[in-house]
């Protein structure tokens, strides 16, 4: 007797879905250009970008050794990467030119010498004049009977409290760039996604190949298949992406400086593209089975594109600059807008755990309302052809 | 016994009666012509056989029980718009669609190749159906619905759009098929293919079968035709007690004859007007059968 699970039809059917999708042209040329934009993005930025973020490297010789302690907590006072390391004297040159060092300070104090192989850093130089400056006036202190150490110590607590006119706290660029993009990211994968849930409904349907397969299986079998088969493909190209961002973010060390924690931000965007992804499918394969002919499935879907298009206008052209305003915050949480605002919530750091676990049950809970009612749509609508079915008419017959 | 017994379906869209009481069987290794005008409930009835519809009222039965599931993935099926992947290649679609009846991968493989072989599309497995023309997209879904050597066909109108060769290879296929054994129900506009290849004959009008039988079955009237060549016009049958002329065509007329022997006067009277060339029973072919019951208005018909 041949076999015919439950899930190993839903599988079969999800598989074919999957097999066409990823061997076609469209989704290798997409995802490879979108890896590709990626990488290259990140390569131009680490050659090119301000490289404030790598640590400068500064040489001592022998002479200049006993300046090491303050050339490293005036930078660390003054939020300088700087790393300090031996050099001989005679290899000054060499250790610049070759060896990758930024500047090198020789000579004792006051005749301290700074050799470098065109400019200075300004960061550096602050920290070296400082460091000059404030060993020249220790020396002055101790002479006049002064403690040069407690001295150091009340200048480096004295800083200045910065009073902000804008109530704004200063955003890290690299989180702003990540909730924007996964923002987009997120749009284009549910949307792309979704809208191919929808075509491939009516294709079958149009196609009458749904006769067919409802031959063999029930009518939740298949949009169960159809939905799983389209979630594996949008994770495919989703991850892609993720792992491209992930590795080009590593690999050119982009984020040394950030407080974005890039691992959960990809790991959460997964969570919210699968729940968004989920809902949406099963939506929009519902209402695409009102309709027969490819060409109506824009009309009869539409009101739910629109409803996507809420949250993600809100979630990229308010959340990255003003998150904590209220609109997102509460978008954030309402299903059908959770899955585009939380992850760009997440990425700008305002949304905590338990603020996403909160917002996450709220989809949750409505998933197996909505397999049931989208599944009800579905079989009575899919092989009714012809004219477009009615959504109460859909519902009502049994 | 190993018959397909289709036992009173009745159905309804709405307002519009699809079928009512609709009855007959076909016996194992039968091939069984569904013959009807569009709209008389052909295509509901084969859609209800697989569980694509739910009838209102009536069930089909198999060996004596009514299908399930498991039974209806054992019928070879094929819709009546083509049921295809448009973008999707040939044998791969095959494949899939045999796995979907249960085979795996390398005997779905085999069926495929097997059966597009038989077909004679064996080249295009690798083309896309829709690049391929309508004869052949017609014969990559008869091979769709044999991959899984299926018990039972329902096949609604296979022949449509085929050109003389695949037409040839089809009825073969067909019988082939109900020569394993398996009850093969087709429906069809083409009644003279019907005639040539079915064992009975079954014809549905607005929802009702009107006649089932064998193709002799069907020709036994109620009352007997005669066809005679010889005097041309009509007037000279007039006369003649229980005889009425039913055709007539130059020099040849059908008479239905509602008298025995009513018959041998015709004939006098058609030898007392000149030679006569031809006087034989009439043996009306498919076409006249049906257009006898298709245009007959029913009384007991009921509203549609």
């Amino acid at each position: 007797m041949p076999r015919s699970s439950t899930w190993s039809m839903v599988w079969l059917v999800a598989m074919r879905e999957v097999r066409t999708r990823v061997l076609s042209k469209v989704f290798v040329l997409t995802s490879g250009l979108f890896v590709l934009a990626i990488v290259g993005g990140g390569a131009f930025f680490a050659f090119f970008g301000p490289d404030s973020q790598d640590a400068s490297r500064l040489g001592v010789t022998s002479d200049a050794a006993a300046l090491e302690p303050a050339l490293m907590t005036v930078a660390q006072a003054s939020g300088t990467d700087v790393e300090i390391e031996r050099v001989e004297d005679d290899a000054v040159e060499e250790k610049i030119r070759d060896g990758g060092l930024d500047a090198v300070l020789s000579g004792s104090l006051p005749d301290v010498e700074v050799t470098v192989e065109s400019d200075l850093d300004s960061a550096l130089q602050t920290v070296i004049v400082a460091v000059v400056q404030q060993e020249a006036l220790a020396g002055e202190i101790a002479e006049l009977g002064g403690d040069p150490a407690a001295v150091a110590q009340q200048v480096a607590e004295a800083e200045p409290q910065i009073a902000s006119l804008d109530d704004e706290e200063e955003r890290d660029p690299a989180q702003m760039i990540a909730g924007f993009v996964s923002g987009i990211l997120i749009f284009i994968a549910l949307m792309g996604g979704g809208q191919r849930v929808a075509q491939g409904v009516v294709e079958e349907k149009s196609s009458r190949v749904v006769e067919l397969l409802l031959a063999t299986m029930r009518p939740w079998q298949l949009m169960a298949g159809k939905v799983l088969g389209n979630v594996i493909v949008g994770l495919l190209e989703i991850g892609v992406i993720v792992v491209a961002a992930l590795a080009t973010a590593w690999g050119f060390d982009l984020l040394d400086a950030s407080a974005l924690n890039l691992g959960s931000v990809a790991v959460w965007m997964l969570v919210w593209f699968l729940v968004g992804f989920v809902m949406y499918a099963l939506l929009l394969a519902s209402l695409a089975a009102l309709v027969s002919r490819q060409e109506d499935v824009g009309s009869v879907i539409s009101p739910v594109i629109g409803i996507m298009m809420v949250p993600y206008i809100v979630g990229v052209s308010i959340a990255p600059w003003n998150p904590e305003s209220p609109i997102v915050e509460v978008l954030s949480y309402i299903p059908f807008c959770s899955p585009f605002i939380m992850p760009i919530r997440v990425a700008l750091g305002t949304a905590g755990t338990g603020d996403v676990f909160i917002a996450l049950a709220l989809s949750v809970v409505l998933i197996p309302a909505l397999v049931w009612l989208s599944g009800r749509i579905y079989s009575n609508a899919i092989l009714r052809t012809g004219a477009r079915v009615s959504l109460r008419q859909a519902l009502r017959r049994s | 016994m190993a018959r397909l017994e289709v036992d009173s379906l009745t159905k309804s869209y709405g307002s519009v009666q699809a079928l009512s009481h609709t009855s007959f069987a076909v016996e194992a290794g039968e091939v069984f012509g569904f013959v009807g005008s569009n709209g008389s409930g052909k295509t509901t009835t084969m859609r209800i056989m697989l569980g694509v519809l739910e009838p209102d009222a009536g069930e089909v039965r198999w060996q004596g029980r009514p299908l399930d599931r498991e039974v209806r993935r054992r019928i070879g099926y094929m819709p009546e718009e083509r049921g295809l992947y448009p973008r999707m290649k040939a044998g791969d679609q095959l494949v899939y669609l045999a796995r979907l009846y249960g085979l795996d991968t390398a005997a779905a493989q085999q069926a495929m190749e097997r059966w597009t072989t038989r077909l004679g599309i064996g080249e295009r497995v690798g083309d896309e159906v829709q690049k391929l023309s309508l004869g052949n997209q017609q014969r990559v879904q008869l091979a769709a619905a044999l991959t899984h050597s299926p018990d039972i066909l329902v096949l609604d109108e296979p022949f449509s759009g085929l050109d003389p060769v695949a037409v040839e290879v089809m009825s073969e296929v067909l019988r082939e098929e109900s020569a394993r054994g398996a009850p093969v129900l087709f429906s069809s506009h083409q009644l003279d293919l019907v005639e040539r290849l079915c064992d009975r004959v079954g014809i549905i009008k607005n929802g009702r079968m009107v006649a089932s039988g064998t193709l002799d079955e069907l020709r036994r009237t109620e009352h007997p035709q005669w066809i005679l060549d010889g005097p041309a016009g009509t007037s000279w049958v007039t006369d003649i007690e229980g005889a009425r002329v039913i055709a007539n065509e130059g020099s040849r007329t059908t008479v239905e004859v509602r008298r025995p022997g009513a018959e041998q006067q015709v004939l006098q009277a058609a030898l007392a007007l000149g030679p006569v060339r031809e006087f034989a029973p009439a043996r009306p072919s498919l076409t006249d059968l049906y257009r006898d019951v298709v245009s007959s208005d029913d009384p007991k018909e009921g509203e549609r």
